[in-house]
């Protein structure tokens, strides 16, 4: 199936001479949840602006379902709702007025019954005549997520949807996005909240320093480059690692109380049982041991800080 | 045609009027009541009819014309600037609207409230001095191509403006003085001759002129000069329009 987005060679140089974007590719496929990381000034914001059309690319093309976003920006344009990262709403406008506005300027004719449904949906019905600047930070919030819907888009862009949000709250819009995805909608999030993509992603892209450096399916971004701990809490402390169990790389922990081995997840054998024999033979006993996994954020702040996966 | 996108912006700026309806309507229709009594009453019974009209009523449509100019700039300007200011402009760019339809919307909305109140003021007027209008129908002309081309101005100002006060800097250095200097309160034949030429640099001059004969049969220049200035006025922003939306200026990096 071809892709709902397709990005080709995007390049942004602002005026300022800053290069935000740098040759970027990227394919968004139809339905899925992309999760698009990065640090602070890495491009997902300048990435997704010019995707929606607020930022002029310097080189390169955006498709939308087949289509040009300069040549047909009326069509893509349509099939696209963004919730931004900042807080701008419209202080004396009220939550219904702001949808049927926001409805009536993407091209579709009034809906009272859908703008209620959506209203509804994100918990706004109760405040729908009360003045914006009235409503609380997560109110609001939920209410730009509302405008973004307010036109029935098949894509939605949520840029830091969940910053400053409690977590309760953030719950309910993981719900939400999970919702909208199984009607049909294609999501790509950016997120600081790693456990955010983590939880919900289908698909995770890391962008650093305007160019992406994977793009990869969350489960096999997770094997490929997550990372086990084997930690055993050792009888008697070690002063250093005998040179029998070099070839392990094992470091020293808690005053040599702790032995940890890192291990790939993905490999065949993760020499755990080779281990525990050499660890025998060498005297050294222990009295407990646990496993742990990376994390997406470990993988993350790996790619980040050490560049390309090899 | 998004004309779905125009009714909800215009629908949305003229809700704004509503909102400030002191601030709006009541404010300049009292501003220019004080106008017709200080102008009208204690000045004008002491100066004699001015091409054959009564002070009070020669004054009539340049405090129209006045209103008219004021109004149509800051309103434009106010539209468009307070969504650069408050961030939500970015729903203006992200949606499928074509500049002419935020063009026609904004411009339109900013124009309809001015003149709504170059009307209301027209009607306030009547209530102290006699009125007659000759050709009403180049009275309508004059009052929606003003009302529009400044309105365009106001566009512009509010897209240049990077902050409040150069929002208010035009309307109030440049658009209020030409207005007063433009033949709004006097006829230019009452000026020394060195000042008739010097004031016909003045467009207002021309805006004025053009409404004042549709109101009395009487102008400072031919009907026709004032027609074409106001239309070449009205080309010049639109090319200044079209320009800003061509690169982008101050709307997209």
């Amino acid at each position: 199936m071809s892709p709902i987005i397709s990005i080709r060679h995007l390049s942004k140089t602002y005026a300022s001479g800053f290069t935000a974007l740098d040759d970027v590719d990227l394919d968004i496929r139809r339905g899925e949840i992309f999760a698009l990381l990065g640090p602070n000034g890495a491009g997902k914001t300048t990435l997704i602006s010019i995707v929606c059309g607020i930022v002029n690319a310097t080189s390169g093309s955006v498709e939308v379902d087949g289509r040009d976003i300069r040549r047909d920006y009326r069509f893509t344009r349509s099939q696209i709702g963004l919730v931004p990262q900042e807080l701008t709403t419209d202080a004396f406008e009220t939550p219904r007025g702001a949808l049927a506005f926001s409805r009536g300027l993407f091209g579709k004719p009034p809906n009272p019954t859908y703008v209620e449904k959506v209203l509804r949906d994100l918990s706004l019905w109760n405040r729908r005549d009360s003045r914006i600047m009235t409503l609380s930070g997560g109110m609001k919030r939920r209410l730009l997520i509302a405008k973004a819907l307010a036109h029935e888009p098949r894509i939605l862009f949520l840029d830091e949807p969940t910053a400053g949000v409690d977590v309760e709250l953030r719950r309910d819009m993981w719900q939400l996005v999970r919702e909208l995805r199984e009607g049909g909608v294609t999501i790509i999030l950016t997120t600081h909240y790693i456990e955010e993509a983590e939880e919900m992603a289908d698909r995770v892209g890391v962008i650093n320093k305007g160019r992406i450096i994977l793009v990869e399916d969350k489960a096999t971004l997770m094997r490929k480059l997550g990372r086990k701990e084997l930690v055993l809490h050792l009888q008697a402390p070690l002063a250093e690692i005998p040179a029998a169990l070099a070839a392990y790389h094992l470091q020293l922990a808690s005053d040599g109380n702790d032995l940890i081995y890192t291990y790939e997840s993905d490999g065949d054998a993760t020499g755990i049982a080779s281990l525990l024999d050499a660890l025998d033979a060498a005297g050294i006993g222990f009295k407990d041991l646990k496993t742990s996994e990376s994390s997406l954020e470990d993988i993350f702040v790996r790619l980040v800080h050490e560049g390309a996966p090899a | 045609m998004n004309l779905h996108a125009v009714r909800a912006i215009y629908r949305f700026e003229m809700a704004r009027t509503r909102r400030t309806l002191l601030q709006s309507i009541v404010s300049p229709v009292i501003s220019t009541s004080l106008y017709f009594v200080v102008f009208g009453a204690a000045i004008g019974s002491r100066i004699q009819q001015v091409g054959g009209v009564s002070y009070g009523s020669f004054i009539v449509p340049g405090l129209i014309m006045l209103t008219l100019l004021t109004q149509s700039v800051s309103n434009a300007s106010f539209g468009i600037y307070f969504p650069r200011f408050t961030g939500t402009i970015y729903e203006l760019l992200s949606a499928p609207v074509s500049y002419l339809e935020i063009v026609l919307s904004y411009v339109g909305a900013a124009a309809t409230k001015a003149i709504m109140l170059g009307l209301i003021i027209l009607g306030t007027a009547r209530l102290f001095v006699p009125l007659h209008i000759l050709h009403p129908l180049w009275m309508i002309l004059f009052l929606v191509l003003t009302a529009v081309t400044f309105s365009l101005l106001g566009f512009i100002i509010g897209i240049w403006a990077d902050g409040f006060e150069k929002l208010t800097l035009v309307p109030l250095l440049v658009v209020t003085p030409l207005t007063f200097l433009g033949g709004s309160f006097y006829s230019i034949d009452m000026l020394p001759p060195v000042w008739q030429k010097v004031t016909l640099v003045n467009p207002v001059v021309y805006l004025v002129s053009g409404f004042r004969w549709s109101f009395y049969g009487i102008a400072d220049v031919s009907v026709w000069v004032s027609l074409v200035m106001t239309l070449a006025f009205l080309a010049i922003f639109l090319a200044m329009v079209a320009w800003i939306f061509r690169t982008g200026y101050r709307l997209k990096s």
